[in-house]
């Protein structure tokens, strides 16, 4: 939403204020504003001056040299120009030496403009610059009587032709004006119109707000003899006002309509379209003119389209309809599609005669989903979507109309056909000052809020303590809705600042959170940098991933509405990020690289969705370069031994895992439940990622690790009496898993056993083929003596048969 | 006799601290010992010839002969000493290094940007007693939308452009929707603070991500005010950005809350004198806020007359951006370690 300061100024005539303070004045109570331009930012020592003489310019074809009066006083200077369009006698805007214009004939527009300042052109000296509209900062929309090509003939337009020599031709030109931008909240259907935000203005400055006082229009004429309306769907239209201008004079607007239209970004065409584009800006209300002559049977009808309906709208376009999308019919065929867009077979065109003027009230939603589905998106359907007051709709019909009259662009006839079965009444709000002030934190007299109410139009009974609420303010519901009028008015920046005192809470981070900083740190410690990946995902990488056809991870929920197909599931694992992301480093030739991600997995509970899905978070680990797979079980080891998670883990190969080296890959068991995998990532599976060093993975169920019990960690005493170590070192086949042989160390050492160690694994020459060589240190001790040489060869012993049991047998 | 012993104990001893005075090394110091003291050496054999002394002399022999064994002693201990220390200085002397050589490094990991913006805030509202929770980030309708007094329809809906999965099941676009949950469990009062992920339906470029964080905070109790809110958000702030940090409050507008709030702090770049980053205004705009509506409470059984509150909601990315000065929000989810390592 955009106005300009002059057309706040037409209804709040008091005002006074630089671009900066009402930026500023008008953001703190309530109406952003988003930036603002200053149309004379740049002009300087620009005035109405008169070519007296023009002569040939002695070394160039396309100058000429000026004499241009610059003063009533008969002053004189001479000015060298290039434009095309001077004739003695014409007067035009002059900047003079040492001024300031806009934009340069050859540089175009600049952000701090160009001084002007004398000089010499081919020899002969200028003393200033006659100005187009281009260097004043303007356009030929906004001045349609300023040459496209050259100066401003000023004295061309009977509005300046009397002109005094000398004087601001700024002024002249009303460039002394600003236009802002707004922000304005979706709330406040009001302030998308220039009325609602200029009484803000006069609210917040303490001005008095001057709205328009619409006069009576119309002939001895009865509209109803040129039209009946009939509405099929009041539900999607619940107002439909109707009147009616004839022996239309088509012609351009007045130069303060032109300029008003243009200073927010709307092209003047003519009197006609001009006054409906301006009183949908005035009061937010758009209208449509039809040329009543296209017409048939004298009759409007709203209905919604037939499904497949073809429509051909006024920008030539041919749109396909459906059965939800309201239409505009006369008696035979539909002329106009309501609230977006009016039809190429009754638009208005230059030979005009008669026209009718609709001012209507449609659902908002209604036209938005319309518009949505329809792919437009026009002026009037952006204000009909916000939802518009049906009161308004015949105000500003009738202020369209006291425009035709005023502009002597046609005849109105007398009437207006109004359709509005339900008519929408304002109603009233009980307010209490002591209540506003409690959820204020504040003490503002009853008065002053009073104040407040009653400058933004609301009518209050002191008596009743009600706040009348009009129609055009139905944002406004509850008293807390007023203490928001009352605190934006007071200031937001005069509340105190205070701190709650009432009741302490205990403060802190969840179980999980904890969790997931404890394990950002242990990760952290071997080198893992926290990595951030979408939750979306491609259905692609399921491919990507090797995934065979019934995998589980697969099962993923689908967006509806995504992004594209690259985003387009709900992630089930984190792998496809992570190993992206390692690409990623790995194409820029980044060495050692070691990711971590704390990512949250959607599992449904069944597809497609009938209840939310299962969130869990998961640790997603993946690394290349220095290190291996033990290393990456190191980081596990670690994680499960700082969480105090004490129990029996067993690490089983058979994870099936089809992403992974089926050779190097294992489910991590902890108590019986498997609540990690880990492996090298499988070589087709790199190819497809495009990474060329072997690179493994883990991923750790977090929500497991919770719901884990932790062993409380109590003191033992530090050991008393010695230990004793027994060094062995077993042969056996390869296939023979040192966690098997390391559960039959644990069965049988018992009690007496305090540790073992693998501290050396042997594959080659000096054994047989198909056979490997694993050497433990195994310690014993007791809490209370010194073991004795019998006991420690009993246990061993009893490990020694166990062990050969698995096949193991001790090299000598 | 007892002079004769005198007299050989003090040619022995004379003999004993001239050897140790002309000793060079540590070694020979060990000589010495044996050769007057050890087992075989020459005050010993004195001693071994006490038989030939008179039994009424030989206390006061074996005293003087303990003497001059003591003497020698403490003369080879000194001695000893004085070799020690010049050992040791030269074997320090040897031992200078460049200690300007670099330090042997263990390969660290860093946390990612958010994580480490998300804990200074996280400290500061633990600190002032609020709890952190989290909520679904698949949701239902409801709990996103209806149960913030944001109805089927409404245009807010469109303007956050969200993802859905079916009708009554989308992905949050807002952490707000964890208000709710934490409302209808019906604790009160309740001090708490939601991080978490939140997706809308924007393309990605440097400034938008389809998916990013948002920190939801609400307190509910009796008598909470709008000032509570303004002095609570003020804190943070200052404690967020740095002592001097000013805060300003513009109404603005939100569904779930009445009165409404954007917050903007004062540019931490320029000090609030305007500069580029803040586009020459000197301020920048950090969150939004306000009261909670009033039929937020009611419908989630909470009676407003009894209670208020307030709920404000921040962009974690926002935050992190402003404060590492990062220009493009896609090298956060990119996770080049040159990038994460700078953290």
């Amino acid at each position: 939403m955009d106005t300009s300061l002059s057309w706040i100024k037409a209804y709040v005539p008091d005002l006074d204020c630089t671009a900066k303070e009402y930026t500023d004045a008008m953001t703190l109570s309530g109406t952003k504003v988003e930036g603002y331009k200053e149309f004379d930012k740049n002009l300087e020592k620009i005035i109405v001056g008169k070519i007296s003489k023009i002569e040939k310019h002695p070394d160039a074809d396309k100058l000429v040299v000026c004499q241009v009066q610059i003063d009533e006083e008969g002053t004189e200077v001479q000015i060298v120009t290039g434009a095309p369009n001077v004739k003695e006698g014409d007067k035009v805007p002059v900047v003079l030496d040492g001024g300031h214009v806009a934009s340069s004939h050859k540089d175009g527009e600049s952000e701090n403009g160009f001084k002007i300042k004398k000089g010499k052109l081919r020899g002969v000296e200028s003393f200033g610059m006659m100005c187009s509209i281009e260097e004043l900062g303007s356009n030929t929309d906004m001045y349609p009587d300023a040459a496209k090509d050259g100066l401003y003939i000023l004295s061309d337009n009977p509005e300046y032709k009397d002109a005094k020599i000398g004087s601001d031709a700024i002024e002249l030109l009303g460039l002394h004006d600003v236009t802002f931008e707004y922000e304005v909240t979706s709330n406040r259907v009001d302030c998308f119109g220039v009325l609602g935000i200029a009484r803000e203005a006069a609210a917040t400055f303490g001005k008095e707000f001057k709205p328009p006082v619409v006069k009576e229009t119309g002939n001895s004429e009865d509209v109803n003899d040129y039209i009946s309306v009939e509405v099929k769907d009041s539900a999607l239209c619940s107002r439909y006002t109707a009147r009616v201008v004839k022996n239309i004079k088509l012609a351009p607007s007045p130069e303060w309509m032109q300029r008003r239209l243009a200073s927010v970004g709307i092209r003047p065409i003519n009197n006609i379209v001009d006054i409906t584009n301006y009183v949908m800006e005035e009061y937010a209300q758009p209208m449509h003119a039809y040329d009543l002559d296209r017409i048939e049977d004298k009759k409007i009808v709203v209905r919604r389209a037939e499904n497949g309906e073809k429509f051909v709208t006024l920008d030539g376009q041919e749109r396909t309809l459906d059965d939800t999308m309201l239409m505009i019919c006369d008696g035979k065929k539909a002329v106009g599609l309501a609230g977006i867009m009016g039809g190429e077979n009754s638009m208005i065109t230059d030979d005009v005669q008669t026209m009718l003027f609709e001012a209507a009230t449609f659902d908002g939603t209604n036209i938005r989903l319309s518009g949505k589905k329809l792919g437009m998106r026009t002026d009037a359907q952006a204000k009909f979507e916000k939802g518009l007051d049906p009161n308004t709709a015949m105000e500003a019909m009738n202020r369209a109309c006291e425009l035709i009259e005023e502009l002597g662009a046609g005849e109105v006839v007398g009437g207006a056909v109004d359709y509005y079965p339900v008519k929408k009444e304002s109603f009233t709000i009980a307010y209490d000052p002591d209540k506003i002030n409690a959820l204020l934190g504040t003490d503002i007299p009853e008065e002053e809020m009073i104040g407040y109410f009653e400058k933004i139009d609301l009518p209050v009974d002191r008596e009743k303590r009600e706040v009348l609420i009009p129609t055009w303010r139905q944002d406004l519901e509850r008293m807390a809705d007023l203490a928001e009028e009352v605190a934006r008015f007071y200031g937001y920046d005069k509340i105190p600042m205070t701190l709650p005192e009432s009741s302490a809470t205990m403060g802190g981070l969840s179980e999980k959170l904890n969790l997931e900083n404890e394990v950002r740190d242990i990760v952290e410690a071997y080198g893992f940098c926290e990595g951030m990946t979408y939750s979306f995902e491609s259905p692609k990488v399921y491919e990507k991933l090797n995934l065979k056809e019934d995998d589980a991870l697969r099962k993923s929920i689908v967006i509806s509405n995504p992004l594209g197909e690259d985003y387009s599931v709900m992630r089930t694992s984190a792998l496809g990020g992570m190993l992206t992301s390692l690409a990623t480093n790995y194409n820029r030739r980044n060495k050692d690289v070691r990711l971590y991600e704390l990512a949250n997995v959607y599992l449904p509970k069944a597809l497609p969705l009938t209840e939310l899905p299962d969130e869990r978070v998961q640790l997603t680990l993946g690394m290349y370069g220095v290190g291996d797979f033990y290393e990456m079980k190191g980081v596990l080891e670690s994680i499960l031994d700082i969480l105090s998670l004490r129990g029996t883990v067993e690490y089983d190969p058979n994870a099936g895992k089809t992403f992974l080296h089926p050779g190097r890959q294992a489910n991590v068991i902890y108590e019986g439940k498997v609540i990690a995998y880990l492996g090298e990532v499988h070589p087709a599976v790199l190819k497809n990622f495009e990474i060329g060093e072997r690179s493994y993975i883990a991923v750790v169920d977090l929500m497991e690790l919770i719901s884990m019990d932790k062993q409380a960690v109590k003191y033992e005493g530090i050991a008393k009496f010695p230990s004793v170590t027994r060094d062995i070192s077993l042969m056996m086949k390869k296939e023979i898993l040192a966690g098997d042989i390391e559960k039959a160390i644990r069965k049988k050492g018992g009690a007496l056993l305090e540790s073992y160690e693998l501290f050396d694994v042997y594959e080659g020459a000096q054994l047989e083929e198909g056979y490997k060589s694993l050497a433990y240190k195994i310690v014993f001790r007791a809490k209370d003596r010194t073991l004795k040489e019998e006991e420690i060869s009993a246990v061993m012993e009893k490990i020694f048969a166990a062990l050969e049991e698995l096949g193991a047998t001790l090299r000598k | 006799m007892v002079r004769n012993m005198n007299e050989k104990l003090s040619n022995i001893l004379e003999e004993a601290m001239s050897q140790i005075n002309a000793s060079d090394k540590l070694d020979r110091l060990n000589d010495i010992r044996v050769s007057f003291l050890g087992k075989k050496g020459e005050l010993t054999s004195v001693l071994k010839s006490m038989k030939d002394v008179a039994p009424e002399d030989r206390p006061k022999v074996g005293q003087m002969v303990n003497e001059a064994r003591k003497q020698i002693e403490e003369k080879l201990e000194e001695k000893k000493k004085v070799f020690e220390e010049k050992l040791l200085e030269e074997k320090i002397k040897t031992e200078t290094i460049d200690v300007t050589l670099p330090g042997k490094k263990r390969m660290l990991g860093h946390r990612h940007p958010n994580t480490i913006t998300l804990k200074e805030v996280e400290d500061i509202f633990i600190g002032m007693g609020y709890e952190v929770v989290e909520g679904p980030e698949v949701e239902y309708d409801y709990y996103n939308f209806e149960a913030l007094n944001i109805p089927a329809n409404h245009p807010a809906k469109d303007e956050q452009d969200t993802f859905y999965i079916t009708k009554d099941i989308l992905l949050r676009s807002q952490t707000s929707s964890v208000q709710v949950h934490e409302m209808e469990k019906g604790k009160l009062p309740i001090r708490m603070i939601a991080p978490g992920r939140v997706f809308r339906s924007d393309e990605v470029d440097a400034t938008h991500s389809p998916t990013f964080h948002q920190i939801e905070g609400l307190v509910i109790d009796k008598n909470i005010t709008f000032a509570d809110l303004k002095g609570t958000l003020q804190e943070f702030a200052i404690r967020l950005f740095g002592e001097g940090t000013k805060v300003k409050f513009r109404p603005h507008h939100f569904q779930f809350t009445e009165p409404s709030a954007e917050m903007d702090v004062s540019c931490f770049k320029c000090g609030g004198k305007g500069c580029r980053f803040c586009k020459g205004s000197g301020w920048v705009e950090i969150l939004g806020c306000g009261m909670v509506h009033p039929h937020v409470l009611e419908m989630s059984g909470i009676d407003p007359e009894e209670y208020t509150g307030f709920a404000f909601g921040v962009g974690l990315e926002r935050i992190a951006l402003f404060k590492y000065e990062i220009d493009d929000m896609r090298l956060l989810y990119e996770n080049d370690t040159r990038f994460l390592k700078q953290f």
